[in-house]
């Protein structure tokens, strides 16, 4: 017998055909599934009652699948080498990436051929997407069970701040595991849709979350039923255990002795000092025994106050962060309606005051906030499958960094500015430098500096078969478009011949949210320093273009319309705007420029002259009259 | 005769509507086609129309087609686990046979 599940009214599903789907929240530490049932979005349990799967895979010899889960995260201090952690943080990374933080895992790296990283196990060597599809496959897996039948297609929650690389990444992994994505959504979104606040008619909401190991703040815009991440932030290195470590460092100057602690120690600690900051989420104070093999033991209390001082400058750098995102977005603190917490170290009494406090109102409250993502992405899966034609709410998400191509003198010329919507796709038209030129080579970069040195390369491609015209005549339209699940393509098109060329950019490389940070505080700090090189690159372009050109009049007519004098005079002008511009004083370059383009002027009214002549000679009166 | 349902089905639907947050009962139902002539429906109720026949069964109302009525009446409603999959069933005596999935049914 069949177990049945409510539709809505007008809905219920032909029989065999259930349109089946699930959220998936693929997380750093913990990964969740959820699906909509009889109305209500729930997260799956697996066969021993628990809902949340630790993002923990251990890879075995002699053939035998992966343990993925629990199992495998209680396995990970015996076997370190075949277990393996946090596997987010380097989805979408080049080996090279890895080099900077492959250091803080115990885990052996390849280089192989490609250039995606390879870890070593007792199974071969495996990649970040193979670890990924082992848990979402397990996920998969128990929502096939449990839901009786197979999926349609899945949501998966991504960081707000995850780029193309990444999010292809995770595309992939899903794929690996046999499961069709119907959206990647970012997880603020996700928060912000089980809470409901896409029913309202509009709004500006703050999601904050704080995990255990990494911190995000995203800005979100409701209007009309669409929402829209007006900024994110956040800091990769900042969560729940930078508390437990605090209460750690408090527990060894209680206990006093050796400085040096030993590993066994250290976790005997972590694990008393989470557990005294998970009792202190309801109690006043708790009471501490602290008792470890030979090492001396303390007894003592521990009161919420205590804590609260211990955990202060933690919570106070992820309000700055706060700050900051609200700058970023645009909009003052009293501009945001509901604050939606998720993570599991938002349970903390003193995080929630210090929101309160800063928006003077309470955060949203009643749904776990370590549920929340993947309810959220359970109900868009529900929509997006068609079960609820109510929900016709679109979501929109955000480019992390700018996007742009080189233009002539290594200058970024942006084309979808950082924080631009998606989807989105933006044209916009270039030309070409030299006469006769053929071919235009296209650089994709992203980033927030002037020099494309500065930014991050993408993709490069050419366009051909320009037809030979003079500088400046081509008309290239080059178009960027990014897909709803943030996938970049590039299309470069001439206009008058309709050659083109395009790339889809599926780059191998990816940055964490800390260096997305990074390259947006440096378009900062070096504002002045970019804003003058790039004016001296502008003006070093003008003065090339200028000798170029010069230098291909003075071939063509120089000797007919000029005097040897007054060539000389000109071909002086070249050699010392040419020298001038070698040197980096961009203000005498332009006035050099200024200088040359006065001093040929009688020049360019003498060719000027001669083509209009050459245009009438021979030719007559009423042949004029009719060719205008 | 008429439509009934265990305490253990009403209790779901009691805690599914209060979550929908409007709906004033549960249908039940039966369509043509599947792969053994007919199958279930299972739906929530938003307006009553003229010619439905509603019952009563621990204050919630069930709501029947008349058309639906002449292959559900006598049917109880129940709601189960199998594994980990949980869900609704249709005690129908009126049934002679179902399809392997039990999802389409003959009378």
């Amino acid at each position: 017998m069949a177990l049945l599940q409510i539709s809505e009214p007008g809905e219920a599903a032909a029989p065999h055909q259930h349109h089946l789907a699930a959220g998936i929240d693929l997380g750093t530490t913990n990964s969740l599934v959820a699906s909509v049932r009889s109305g209500v979005a729930e997260t799956l349990q697996d066969p021993d009652g628990e809902h949340i799967l630790p993002s923990v895979v251990q890879y075995h010899g002699d053939g035998e699948s992966p343990t993925v889960g629990l199992s495998a995260r209680n396995a990970a201090v015996g076997d370190p080498l075949n277990t393996l952690a946090s596997i987010k943080r380097i989805m979408g990374k080049s080996v090279d990436e890895l080099k900077g933080i492959g250091g803080q895992y115990p885990y052996s790296f390849i280089e192989t051929g490609s250039s995606v990283p390879r870890i070593e196990t007792a199974a071969g060597l495996v990649s970040p997407i193979e670890v990924s599809a082992e848990i979402l496959r397990n996920l998969g897996e128990r929502a096939v069970e449990t839901l009786g039948g197979d999926l349609e297609g899945v949501v998966i929650t991504v960081p707000a701040y995850f780029d193309d690389a990444q999010r292809q990444a995770t595309k992939d992994a899903a794929k690996l595991a046999g499961l069709n994505v119907l959206r990647l959504l970012n997880e603020p979104t996700a928060a912000a849709v089980a809470y409901g606040l896409d029913s309202q008619p509009e709004g500006i909401h703050a999601i904050y979350d704080f995990g255990g190991g990494t911190f995000d703040i995203s800005i979100l815009r409701l209007t009309r039923g669409v929402f829209e991440v007006l900024s994110t932030g956040g800091d990769a290195m900042l969560g729940g255990d930078d508390m437990d470590h605090q209460l750690v460092e408090w527990m060894r100057g209680q206990i006093g002795g050796e400085d040096e602690v030993s590993p066994s120690l250290l976790k005997y600690l972590l694990t008393e000092a989470r557990l005294a900051k998970e009792a202190l989420t309801e109690a006043e104070a708790v009471e501490l025994q602290l008792q470890y093999g030979d090492y001396p033991g303390w007894q003592g209390s521990l009161t919420r106050e205590q804590f609260n001082r211990l955990v202060d400058p933690i919570v106070q750098r992820s309000m700055r962060i706060v700050r900051r995102a609200l700058r970023d977005a645009g909009v003052e603190r009293d501009d945001v309606a509901e604050i939606v917490l998720v993570g599991g170290s938002t349970r903390v009494p003193l995080v929630r005051e210090s929101i309160e406090t800063f928006f003077a109102r309470p955060p949203l409250q009643g749904i776990d906030p370590e549920r929340v993502v993947s309810l959220g992405a359970a109900i868009q899966a529900d929509i997006l499958v068609g079960n609820n034609s109510d929900g016709d709410l679109l979501l929109l998400d955000v480019t992390p960094l700018s996007l742009g191509l080189e233009i002539m003198g290594g200058m970024t010329e942006v084309v979808i500015p950082r924080n631009t919507t998606i989807p989105v796709a933006r044209a916009q038209e270039f030309t070409t430098f030299k006469d006769g030129q053929t071919a235009m080579s296209i650089q994709v970069v992203q980033g927030e500096r002037e020099m494309v040195a500065d930014n991050r390369s993408l993709a490069r491609f050419e366009l051909r078969g320009i037809p030979p015209m003079v500088a400046g005549a081509a008309r290239i339209r080059v178009t960027f478009q990014v897909d709803a699940d943030g996938l970049l393509s590039v299309a470069a098109q001439e206009e008058n011949s309709g050659v083109q060329a395009e790339i889809e950019v599926r780059p191998s490389y990816g940055l964490s949210d800390g260096e997305v940070e990074g390259m947006l505080k440096d378009s900062y700090r070096f504002a002045e320093a970019d804003r003058d090189a790039r004016m001296l690159r502008e003006q070093q372009v003008e003065a090339e273009r200028t000798v170029v050109a010069m230098e291909a009049a003075l071939q063509h007519d120089g000797d007919e319309l000029l005097s040897a004098e007054e060539r000389t005079q000109l071909e002086q002008l070249i050699s010392c705007l040419r020298a001038t511009a070698a040197k980096d004083d961009a203000r005498a370059i332009e006035q050099l420029i200024e200088k040359t383009n006065r001093d040929s002027e009688f020049y360019a009214a003498r060719r000027m002259d001669r083509s209009v002549h050459d245009a009438l000679s021979g030719k007559s009166v009423d042949e004029i009259g009719e060719g205008e | 005769m008429a439509i009934t349902m265990t305490p253990a089905a009403a209790e779901r639907v009691k805690s599914f509507l209060k979550n929908r947050g409007r709906g004033v009962g549960l249908r039940l139902g039966v369509k043509t086609s599947g792969c053994s002539g007919m199958a279930y429906l299972l739906e929530f109720v938003d307006q009553i129309e003229e010619e439905d026949q509603v019952f009563e069964s621990d204050g919630i109302k069930v709501i029947v087609d008349p058309k639906s009525m002449v292959y559900l009446d006598g049917t109880e409603l129940d709601y189960g686990k199998e594994g980990l999959n949980e869900g609704f069933k249709f005690n129908n005596p009126n049934v002679k046979n179902s399809c392997g999935c039990g999802e389409s049914f003959n009378v």
